[in-house]
């Protein structure tokens, strides 16, 4: 065992996993995988979903205890038992949930998160410490705002300011910009790509953008299932050789080319306004037709109301005013009305907002017919064994991995809980769609099969509405784009004519 | 005015004396739940901790002379009970609400079996301060003689207030009772901080126990409490658990509970007991009018069992 030095007071320092294997129980998570971050660079963790990033990470802070192998913090062996040994050696996490207080003001976070919070709290002292903190930093957040108040691009660059305040020079970031615009991302990834440069910070960023890892990145290791499946320099390597080593030799599910024009308009909103869960504005008057045989793709940083908008039309909440047309005809959520348009929702979250997580996979696909013939007699004598048979037909369709079609659904991983979600919205003639994120969270496999059933329904005629925070994921799918911001929509474009920058300035506010 | 009699001065008088008086264990019984509730936990059983702190200072009171002896066992014996009520609740997947409205009945059961012997002796009382000094009728010196407790309660309001703000176990507090996940991130046990904001909850809900048994009504009966304890605990949602606000509301709370007897007193009879119902009353209406389907509560904590 070759002892190097502990990492130097202040400065970068590296950290090397060797020969990492992690079981829970017959689960392989690592096996065998080795990272090695220079000091003073910017590296790249790429993976899918399931690949054993996460779980590499908690190991190295301390959340979990490797079965096998090393952690060396600037070249000396550590034994990191819990995230508070990780700490003290200077490793900081930014996790991909926020983990700021909603309630609380900025400055009251970051007093609240160092180890040695004063029994008594000296408000004007700390202020004027933290003011004077800031000034140094490369981004200034709003000390007083409440956290709850501030925007997702606010609370993203507290976080890692939280880290730089507790001193950690050694950053491990889980996805930061899914929840920023293009713009904002680059600022914060540019930002700490300086303090990378000038041998302050060692970074460590998980990530499935190859955009980012291409800009800012120096080395890149990537991982597969559990393995190590390549590493080297970014310099060195495309996109596309990355993105063939994150997958492997799977088959992706064709997308179907886009064919067919736009038709008559199909679901119309006229001023709709919808309230949050605290009684504000969240939806704004906001007006909006889809045609059928046309995606509209709606953008935004989450948060500015494209939750409330799926909500009023998915019947969890009630408009405040306004008025929606589904094919002409006034629309309330109602599921008699849903069915009599063939109306198909894709929630985000579907395991909470489309599934009973405690009900079994057959019901959970039967939600829509249950009380129809042929799942029930008479309206209310429900057929079990029909429930299974529709339920295995659409198991082998969509391959949902379960099981049983009596397992309850929430014991499914989340592309298969999203797959049922799918066969039960998908598998009958769909004329509109309402998607929300439907792609959060899934491998590569899930989003190929979900981005072609969409263009799929799309080119069957169907209208859909398509929110979505990833931008690229509009881009590929929709024909036209709307930018929604604080509630409202800002900006309208076909999506061949958008320009990336004038998106992403809308996204942001300006 | 030669007889002393004031006349209809009498009711509001007597109202203010009421909201004094009466509004003392509402008082330390919210203030210590909305400690409990700002760390993302709620204690049903304070009604039950209410009971028995009122026993425990009675009898500690009668056996050793000293009524704030009596005062310290109440306080005690309410933390203890919010230590079984934490600790129960630090098993996996148990219920806080369910296990307050046993321990609200496990509590009120207790107190009146180990309480059967003190209902005939009598213990001594605590003291009052007498405000009224300088005005010569009986009904404002009645109304104006103040108990310590009230005083010391009336403090602590503004004194939480500030803790929530300044204070390393305040903002724990509202970190744990905000998001778990925060609290554990940065390497707390949420489970301990709830267990010593449960047991301090306890505590302020024994002494306001004791006011009850050694102040007004001032003797151990077994109607002593009629459910004031859970009304405090409907006041803290109420007083949108902020300290400041929970003040205010007990105050209301006890003018509204003076009501009925101040009317009874200038010779209004008829709806005696509706009047006596006027708290409840007041209780249903201010629900009503600040809960709303569309919304959440603001200011509600993000971990409560009743918000998430």
């Amino acid at each position: 065992m070759i002892v190097g030095e502990t990492p130097p007071p202040s400065g970068a320092f590296g950290v090397d996993a060797i020969a990492m294997t992690m079981r829970f129980g017959d689960f392989l998570a690592l096996d065998n995988v080795a990272l090695k971050v220079r000091p003073g660079s910017f590296h790249a963790l790429l993976g899918e979903n399931g690949a054993g990033k996460s779980t590499l990470v908690k190991c190295i802070m301390g959340y979990y205890h490797a079965t096998e192998g090393d952690i060396l913090v600037g070249g000396r062996e550590q034994a990191i038992g819990n995230p508070k040994d990780a700490h003290a050696l200077g490793l900081g996490m930014v996790y991909q949930h926020f983990t700021l207080v909603p309630a609380m003001t900025v400055a009251e976070n970051l007093v609240l998160a160092r180890d040695d919070v004063p029994a008594m709290v000296n408000w004007s002292r700390e202020m004027k410490d933290l003011e004077a903190f800031l000034a140094r930093m490369p981004f200034k957040v709003p000390l007083s705002a409440k956290v709850s108040d501030i925007s997702a691009g606010e609370r993203q660059k507290c976080e890692i300011l939280k880290q730089l305040y507790l001193k950690r020079r050694f950053l491990i970031l889980d996805e930061p910009t899914s929840v920023l615009t293009p713009a904002e991302a680059d600022e914060v990834l540019g930002m700490l790509r300086d303090m990378v440069v000038k041998g302050e910070l060692t970074i460590l960023m998980i990530t499935h953008k190859f955009r980012e890892v291409m800009a800012f990145a120096d080395d890149v290791t990537i991982l597969r299932r559990g393995k190590l499946a390549g590493a080297g320099k970014v310099s060195e390597l495309t996109p596309d050789a990355m993105a063939r080593t994150m997958i492997g030799a799977e088959e992706l599910t064709v997308q179907p080319p886009r064919t067919g024009e736009a038709g008559k308009a199909r679901l119309e909103l006229a001023k709709m306004r919808a309230l949050d869960d605290a009684g504000a504005i969240a939806v704004h008057d906001v007006s909006l037709t889809v045609r059928a045989g046309e995606i509209v793709g709606i953008a935004g940083v989450s948060g500015n109301g494209q939750r409330q908008l799926v909500e009023v039309l998915a019947g969890q909440r009630e408009a405040e005013s306004g008025e929606i047309r589904v094919a002409g005809a006034p629309y309330h959520a109602s599921r008699e009305e849903m069915r009599r348009h063939n109306m198909s929702l894709l929630p985000e979250e579907p395991l909470k907002n489309a599934c009973v997580g405690g009900m079994s996979v057959a019901d959970n696909i039967a939600f829509r017919e249950f009380d129809r013939a042929p799942f029930a007699s008479l309206g209310w004598w429900l057929n079990r064994g029909a429930f299974r048979v529709d339920a295995r037909k659409k198991i082998a369709q969509y391959k949902i991995k379960t099981r049983t079609p009596d397992t309850p659904i929430s014991a499914l991983s989340g592309g298969n809980v999203q797959r049922a979600v799918l066969a039960r919205e998908l598998g009958g003639g769909v004329e509109v769609l309402i998607a929300a994120n439907p792609c959060f969270g899934l491998d590569f496999a899930a989003v190929a099969r979900i981005h072609a059933e969409i263009m799929a329904a799309r080119n069957r005629g169907a209208a859909v509405l398509l929110v979505s925070e990833d931008l690229d994921e509009l881009l590929e799918l929709s024909d036209r784009l709307v930018v929604m911001f604080h509630g409202e929509f800002v900006y309208e474009a076909r999506t061949s004519e958008a320009d990336l920058t004038v998106v992403g300035r809308h996204m942001a506010g300006h | 005015m030669a007889d002393g009699s004031i006349g209809l001065w009498t009711v509001p008088l007597a109202v203010l004396g009421g909201a004094i008086r009466v509004s003392t264990p509402f008082l330390f019984v919210s203030l210590g739940e909305c400690i409990t509730e700002r760390s993302g936990r709620i204690n049903l059983g304070l009604e039950g901790t209410l009971v028995m702190g009122a026993m425990s200072a009675y009898g500690i009171s009668y056996l050793t002379g000293s009524p704030w002896l009596g005062v310290l066992a109440a306080g005690i014996t309410g933390a203890l009970l919010g230590a079984l009520h934490a600790g129960i609740c630090s098993l996996p997947r148990v219920n806080d609400i369910a296990v307050g409205i046993a321990l609200m009945l496990f509590g009120t059961g207790l107190a009146f079996y180990l309480g059967k012997p003190l209902i005939e002796p009598t213990a001594p009382r605590l003291p009052a301060i007498d405000f009224g000094w300088w005005s010569d009728i009986p009904q404002v010196r009645a109304a104006l003689r103040v108990n310590v407790l009230f005083l010391i309660g009336v403090a602590l309001a503004p004194i939480l207030y500030w803790a929530f703000r300044t204070t390393r176990w305040g903002l724990l507090i509202r970190t744990a009772g905000e998001s778990s996940d925060a609290a554990r991130a940065m390497g707390h046990s949420v489970l301990l901080i709830r267990l010593r904001a449960t047991m301090v909850g306890g505590f302020l809900a024994g002494i306001g126990g004791s006011f009850l048994s050694l102040f007004y009504p001032g003797s151990w009966n077994e109607g002593l409490s009629s459910g004031q304890g859970i009304t405090a605990v409907a006041l803290v949602i109420f007083a949108r658990w902020d300290p400041l606000l929970c003040l205010w509301a007990s105050l209301a709370f006890g003018g509204a509970a003076a009501l009925g007897p101040a009317l009874q007193s200038v010779g209004v009879t008829s709806g005696y007991h509706l009047f006596n119902a006027a708290p409840y009353i007041l209780t249903l209406a201010i629900m009503i009018i600040t809960c709303s389907p569309k919304r959440t509560l603001t200011g509600a904590p993000a971990e409560l069992s009743i918000t998430r």
